[in-house]
């Protein structure tokens, strides 16, 4: 590709990452499972109930990998727990996966944080389904209609993430 | 003006391993894990970061020139994907995988190359690297590096194309 054309090409990619809200520190993964139908699971929560995600189709849902390890995460998960609080009843659905390998560890902070949304254990088969978890944190913003409308790898800017929701949801 | 700023480069980079540790250490006692005192990746030192391509060519050596390649992180991601021909061997933020690291390294020779990696979260975030390259140094190896990652494994190494099998 002639240089003049590869840098339009970056810069759109670019601009397309910032139309997308997600900020400059973190990479844009354009072409993964954006503007996609978010692959389905359904999984047992730390509460033993069942999470089904195809449920919660018609939310706006914010689908969460963390892990204990993860300390950007932990920072993170208070704020969604607020984000639950706040716009809850405008149709925002926070679902957590934590990709520990011990689920002790995870319920340990669930408690802690008395997370007012769903956490179930993710494991590589869950990851394999959303392109690969190499890297946390990652999140995912999923429409009413099921489709990935953002993808938000590293330390996003919570704010980032709160704007681009926000256009989603119910007034 | 060059002395300056390599003085104040290094307090920042002194700042940044207190500040990390304090961060992890606040984060550890809070939620009660087990205690390993976290070390900042900017405790090992510069000159044992290896970038993606160099490892790439490393890893064409063979016999007892070929390093030792171990994951020191999560094993969900590792199962997910990892190099091909890595161990795993973690996580090196608990007791636990710093046992199996040290368990694993105990019979070789301490001059045996090894290079570690993780890639869970960004590199200056990593609670796994630090504690784990501390552990060998301590064991007397000297030939050790560390995978620098920037990001994660997944930005840093599986998207620019270079080789990644999956499974246990």
């Amino acid at each position: 590709m002639a240089p003049r054309r590869l840098r339009r090409s970056l810069c759109a990619k670019l601009l397309l990452c910032l139309c997308l809200g997600v900020s400059a520190a973190p990479y844009c993964v354009a072409g993964s499972l954006l503007h996609k139908e978010a692959p389905e699971f359904v999984r047992t929560d730390l509460k033993h109930r069942k999470l089904d995600l195809h449920a919660y189709r018609g939310k706006i849902v914010l689908l969460d990998f963390w892990a204990t390890w993860c300390a950007p995460c932990l920072l993170e998960m208070p704020r969604f727990a607020a984000w639950q609080s706040q716009y809850g009843s405008r149709g925002l659905q926070i679902i957590g996966i934590s990709m520990d390998d011990d689920p002790v560890l995870a319920r340990r902070v669930f408690n802690k944080l008395k997370l007012n949304y769903p956490v179930a254990m993710g494991d590589e088969k869950l990851g394999q389904l959303y392109g690969g978890v190499l890297g946390l944190p990652l999140t995912f913003l999923i429409d009413s209609q099921g489709r990935v409308q953002g993808q938000f790898q590293g330390e996003t800017g919570l704010s980032v993430i709160e704007a681009q929701f926000k256009t989603l949801l119910r007034p | 003006m060059r002395v300056v700023s390599v003085r104040r480069s290094g307090t920042i980079a002194a700042l940044l391993t207190i500040a990390f540790m304090f961060f992890s250490i606040q984060i550890h006692a809070q939620f009660g894990f087990p205690a390993v005192t976290p070390l900042s990746t900017l405790t090992i030192p510069e000159a044992q970061w290896l970038q993606p391509e160099a490892l790439l060519h490393l890893l064409k050596s063979t016999g007892e020139n070929r390093p030792l390649l171990l994951q020191v992180g999560s094993h969900i991601l590792f199962a997910q994907g990892h190099i091909p021909g890595s161990e795993y061997v973690g996580p090196g933020s608990q007791a636990a995988g710093l046992q199996k690291l040290q368990a694993r390294v105990s019979p070789l020779s301490r001059k045996k190359p090894i290079v570690l990696y993780c890639g869970c979260c960004p590199w200056n975030r990593c609670p796994n690297l630090g504690t784990a390259y501390a552990k060998l140094r301590e064991m007397g190896f000297t030939h050790v590096k560390v995978l620098y990652l920037a990001n994660n494994f997944g930005e840093d190494w599986a998207s620019k194309g270079y080789p990644v099998e999956q499974g246990q």
